[in-house]
């Protein structure tokens, strides 16, 4: 079947660079030195990437991320507990714009 | 994969049979061979080198069988090295300059001529490393080890594949990290991983699954700092091992549909540093039987060294061994992936 997200595109990723190939690289240099271990451990990162990957929902980021996170000494609990933030801060992003709703209720009703 | 009770062996899987090994891995797949991206390193062929290490295998008896055992080792299997071909590589190491041994299994503990040999070898002024997988150091009858150990300054080397039991327990059996802990706390309480006890205690980690180990000094730090914190363990180094696609950690990949997937990862994160250090280069494997390869995985693999004239620890001769050209597959990008790996971990 036919779906819009095929695995193995993943691969593909740096042919985005034959339309701009200096900001490919630019992007590029600049996600490596992103990722490498600072104030923030390459394993800490990692799980900050799945818990974005998450929010933004990219299947690519998330099946990458994985491995990634693995492959840096992350197990699955401390995977499921980056997902669960990335979770909490969608639902709490939603809720916290009842503060606009309540505000327009108030301002609409007696 | 559900837990483990026997080996591949004994469940008559014809994975267990190193031809069958051999058949599937060296199918290239599209993949270069690994003997044409050796030459990426700048040298022509695998050779040889000083030895440094003789790495002896007591047995392929064990009390535990791990889901990705390399050998396939167990507690049916009843391949034990003779107290005779113990005595030949006594004699190979007195007329030697070799200056570490480094006693694999299995359990090596599970040899009922462990202690003799290991007391012998200390005769010869030679440094000693036992690869213990722990839980055997709790066991029944083995109560007394970690002391005999520590008398004979042996240095321990000792699987943990994570610092959690369940990453731990899942590829080496339920209940291993608790038993591993208690190990542990036993070997710091006789001084191992102690500054200045001279008593060296180093861990293992291993992937559990289709992946490539972190980085080896990050990770260190995570082991030391878990550890330390949660049960008050300390130990010298983490060793960060990368899992060779054999025996039953090639069973794991082919069931799990990640064989494929993981030789591209270890082709494709081939570094020719880490090839230039392999361990191969400075180790001699001797197998149960005292036949000699020119690593743990060759041995398990059965593809003994091509020194005809020494091929047998009988027969050892030093200078027909050193330069001698190594035996390679593609099981061999295992050991060159990525930062590399090896018994000692990383090459680079």
């Amino acid at each position: 079947m036919e779906t819009y997200y095929d695995p193995k595109d993943l691969k593909k990723f740096s042919e985005i660079g034959e339309g701009a190939p200096e900001l490919w690289k630019k992007f590029n240099d600049w996600y490596s030195e992103v990722f490498k271990e600072g104030a923030l451990s390459e394993r800490e990162k990692a799980l900050i990437a799945l818990a974005v990957a998450h929010a933004v929902q990219c299947p690519y980021c998330i099946d990458a991320y994985t491995q990634a996170c693995l492959e840096k000494g992350a197990d699955l609990e401390q995977m499921t507990e980056a997902v669960h933030v990335a979770s909490a801060i969608r639902g709490g992003a939603s809720l916290v714009h009842g503060v606009q709703m309540k505000n327009v209720n108030k301002k609409l009703t007696m | 994969m559900e837990a483990r009770h026997k080996s591949m062996k004994a469940f008559g899987n014809e994975l267990a049979a190193p031809e069958v090994q051999l058949e599937i891995i060296n199918r290239k797949n599209g993949f270069p061979a690994f003997d044409s991206k050796y030459k990426d390193t700048g040298e022509d062929k695998l050779r040889a080198g000083k030895i440094e290490i003789l790495q002896i295998n007591l047995g392929k008896m064990c009390n535990q069988v791990c889901k990705h055992c390399h050998v396939d080792a167990g507690p049916d299997r009843k391949e034990i090295m003779s107290r005779e071909t113990m005595e030949q590589c006594l004699t190979a190491l007195k007329n030697s300059d070799i200056e570490t041994v480094d006693l694999t299994g299995g359990a090596p503990e599970m040899n009922p001529d462990f202690k003799w040999f290991v007391t012998e070898i200390k005769k010869l002024d030679k440094h000693i490393i036992v690869r213990s997988n722990l839980t055997i150091l709790v066991t029944n009858g083995f109560e007394d080890y970690p002391e005999f150990l520590a008398e004979n300054q042996v240095e321990i080397v000792s699987s943990l594949p994570y610092y959690k039991a369940s990453f731990t327990d899942r590829q080496r059996g339920s209940g291993v990290f608790e038993k591993s802990i208690k190990a542990m706390k036993i070997l710091n309480g006789l001084g191992y991983g102690k500054e200045d006890s001279g008593l060296i205690f180093n861990l293992v980690y291993n992937p559990v699954g289709a992946f490539l180990p972190p980085g080896q000094e990050c990770l260190e730090k995570d082991y030391k700092r878990e550890l330390a914190k949660n049960f008050g363990i300390v130990f010298n180094n983490l060793y960060t091992i990368t899992n060779m696609p054999i025996s039953r950690y090639l069973e794991y990949l082919i069931a799990s549909g990640n064989y494929e997937e993981y030789m591209e990862k270890l082709v494709n994160a081939f570094n020719p540093e880490a090839a230039k250090n392999v361990m191969c280069k400075y180790t001699l494997s001797v197998g149960w039987n005292g036949y000699l390869y020119d690593c743990d995985f060759n041995q398990m693999l059965e593809l003994k060294v091509k020194t005809e004239n020494s091929r047998h620890i009988k027969d050892f001769n030093q200078q027909i061994l050193e330069g001698r050209e190594i035996i390679t597959g593609q099981h061999c990008f295992g050991c060159t992936a990525g930062a590399g790996s090896s018994c000692g971990g990383e090459l680079t």
